[in-house]
């Protein structure tokens, strides 16, 4: 009866709870939208930055992190790195050299780097062979070369034209070449797509004079989460030799700070509106206190416990916000999870404007099972906090003095 | 006749702005089992805070109340509470039903703190209903019901926990003539039937009528106490 008594109080004041209820589902509503952008943002560039480029962890020769020029370069073993390729949760590794060229066409020249990849394994990390958007993919022993599409702009090359790339080789040897065009790629990342050039491995080591040396050996991993475990095993198997392993939170420190601060700004504004609805939520509280006081005192007096009194306001308290935060969920879900399949991309000149800070012009959702358990650990937490003074308004009661007129 | 309650030399002061006021005065009471007692007085004379006291809902200021032998005065809350449960049936004047529950529910209500079973709690509601005639009124709200058919079910819902005695601050206060008459028959009728011991506060004088037993009280203090 206790659970009869609790449901049908709510519904005494209906317009009052409807109220408190679609406050609380609004709250879940937009904290679940906002939240789900965040994430799906975060994901996005980390996705661009790390899963499409860098790779979860990379292996370099020590030093290389720090000074980024050819000849920190390392001499590719497979056999050590197919080792690598034994760890539970590593699904393949993928050897690159890259190093700095001036690209240029007719009168056009630009700085460019050059990754010299092997294109089948580079293609399972950065899916590079989908981004072509003119012309084709590198085949093994390509002499040509993939220009990325912001680059090809600039210098007003397309597909069959030849590109003159010159550079500085390995102990500062000579790099020169003529390289054909053989295909536009596209990259999300501004910073990715205005300067990349991919080459086959054995031609970019010919061209920096590099003969079997690479410069890093990013690997793909089943999980982003085991990044750092994997890390310590690798470290081990290259601990006899100078070498540096770096998870991705150390290869992009300012992808992971930019997030943080932005998710702190983000958490800032959701507990704004927690602050907002819970003022709602209390003065629900305050009232359904305040007008069944003369109620309150008549059941106590009849014999009833405080704690049952208690028991009854909780599990009222309860009702609302599990009906607000169901509600919220279950409108918020079918939404996220449309964006989440078909992201918001910003009009040409927002894009542009975005774009030229280095961050992908499009709204993200994530369906992070998270996103929607925290709301609701949030929300009910806070009606919980608030409901401790209709508690100790019963506790503190005195029925005589509650039923004076 | 066993007594059933023993106020002892009790007084209740209260303190407006630093004033004293008195609203019981050194009382000593006896109610003895099965009376059916009319407490009257003029406004602000101590009815209520006497019934406040009697029914452990107020503590005196000095002296002690002693129900079936038990003193009552020293309770904790929590042991109040159960007391009041199991020894106490109270009406009041607002009626005081739980509103969104039905008549019958609100009957089995007091058995339901109990922990009594629930066909126990269905059979002697009904019961109860039925002896108040209200039984087809059983699953209507409060709402739903008029002043006096309110009044009747608080009756019903007094005396479901089989109390030792009840307490009714002024009953029929808010009752027209042909409703007070049949609550008050209904009262009678029960007392004598189920040796049910009513302790009233009132100024009606309908209800001094059929009172067995009148308590006069002035300024806190009983002035006359006379049994018919």
């Amino acid at each position: 009866m206790y659970t009869t008594l609790a449901w049908r109080n709510i519904w005494r004041n209906k317009r009052r709870s409807l109220i408190t209820i679609l406050s609380i589902t609004f709250a879940v509503l937009l904290a679940c939208v906002m939240r789900s952008m965040q994430l799906g943002s975060y994901g996005r560039m980390i996705e661009n930055s790390v899963r499409f480029y860098t790779g979860y962890i990379q292996i370099h020769k020590d030093g290389y992190w720090n000074d980024k020029v050819i000849d920190n370069s390392f001499v590719y073993d497979p056999e050590k790195l197919s080792e690598v390729n034994q760890l539970k949760g590593v699904q393949t590794f993928v050897p690159r050299l890259e190093s700095f060229a001036l690209s240029s066409f007719k009168n056009q020249t630009k700085g460019a780097l050059i990754m010299g990849v092997d294109p089948e394994r580079e293609d399972e990390l950065t899916r590079v062979k989908s981004k072509v958007v003119t012309g084709r993919y590198l085949k093994p022993g390509d002499e040509g070369i993939l220009v990325s599409q912001g680059l090809a702009n600039y210098l007003k090359v397309s597909v069959g034209d030849t590109v003159v790339l010159l550079g500085q080789g390995y102990r500062g040897a000579n790099a020169a070449g003529l390289f054909p065009v053989r295909g536009i790629v596209k990259f999300a990342m501004p910073q990715q797509n205005n300067q990349l050039v991919y080459m086959d491995l054995a031609k970019a080591q010919w061209f920096y004079a590099a003969d079997q040396l690479i410069t890093s050996v990013a690997l793909v991993i089943d999980d982003p989460d085991d990044a750092p475990k994997i890390t310590r095993q690798v470290e081990e198997i290259f601990s006899g030799g100078s070498y540096e392993v770096m998870d991705w939170k150390e290869l992009v420190p300012d992808l992971v700070q930019s997030i943080e601060l932005d998710n702190i700004s983000g958490k800032v504004m959701l507990w704004i509106l927690y602050l907002v609805i819970g003022f709602g939520m209390f003065g629900t509280y305050l009232m359904m206190t305040a007008e069944r006081q003369y109620e309150f005192g008549v059941m106590i007096s009849v014999g009833m416990k405080r704690l049952q009194l208690q028991t009854i306001v909780l599990l009222e308290i309860t009702f609302m916000t599990s009906i607000g935060v169901l509600v919220g969920i279950m409108l918020s879900l079918p939404a996220l999870t449309y964006f989440h399949f078909n992201p918001i991309y910003f009009g040409a000149e927002a894009a542009k404007a975005i774009e030229k800070f280095g961050v992908e012009a499009v709204y993200a959702f994530s369906l992070d099972p998270v996103i929607f358990t925290n709301q609701a650990y949030a929300i009910f937490i806070m009606a919980i906090v608030l409901a401790g003074y209709p508690i100790w308004s019963i506790h503190k009661m005195r029925p005589v003095e509650s039923m004076r007129p | 006749m066993s007594t059933i309650i023993k106020a002892i030399n009790i007084s209740k002061v209260y303190h407006k702005s630093t004033v004293p006021v008195h609203a019981v005065n050194n009382l000593s009471l006896n109610i003895e089992e099965g009376e059916f007692t009319a407490i009257v007085g003029p406004s602000g004379c101590g009815k209520t805070t006497l019934l406040n006291i009697l029914g452990g809902l107020d503590q005196p200021t000095e002296g002690k109340v002693e129900v079936d032998g038990t003193d009552i005065s020293s309770m904790k809350d929590s042991e109040l509470i159960d007391f009041r449960l199991r020894n106490i049936g109270f009406v009041f004047q607002a009626y005081n039903l739980i509103p969104v529950l039905t008549a019958r529910e609100n009957v089995e209500f007091i058995m339901l703190l109990q922990k009594r079973n629930k066909k126990e709690r269905h059979d002697r509601a009904m019961e109860l209903l039925e002896s108040m005639d209200i039984a087809d009124k059983a699953n209507s709200k409060p709402s739903q019901l008029s002043g006096g058919q309110q009044q009747r079910v608080a009756v019903a819902r007094a005396l479901a926990s089989k109390p030792r005695f009840i307490l009714a601050d002024e009953p029929t206060a808010n009752l027209d003539s042909s409703s007070t008459n049949n609550l008050l028959d209904l009262m009678a009728k029960m007392n004598e039937e189920q040796k049910a011991t009513f302790i009233f506060s009132t100024h009606d004088q309908r209800v001094m009528d059929k009172a067995r037993r009148i308590v006069t009280l002035e300024d806190g203090a009983i002035v006359s106490d006379v049994k018919r």
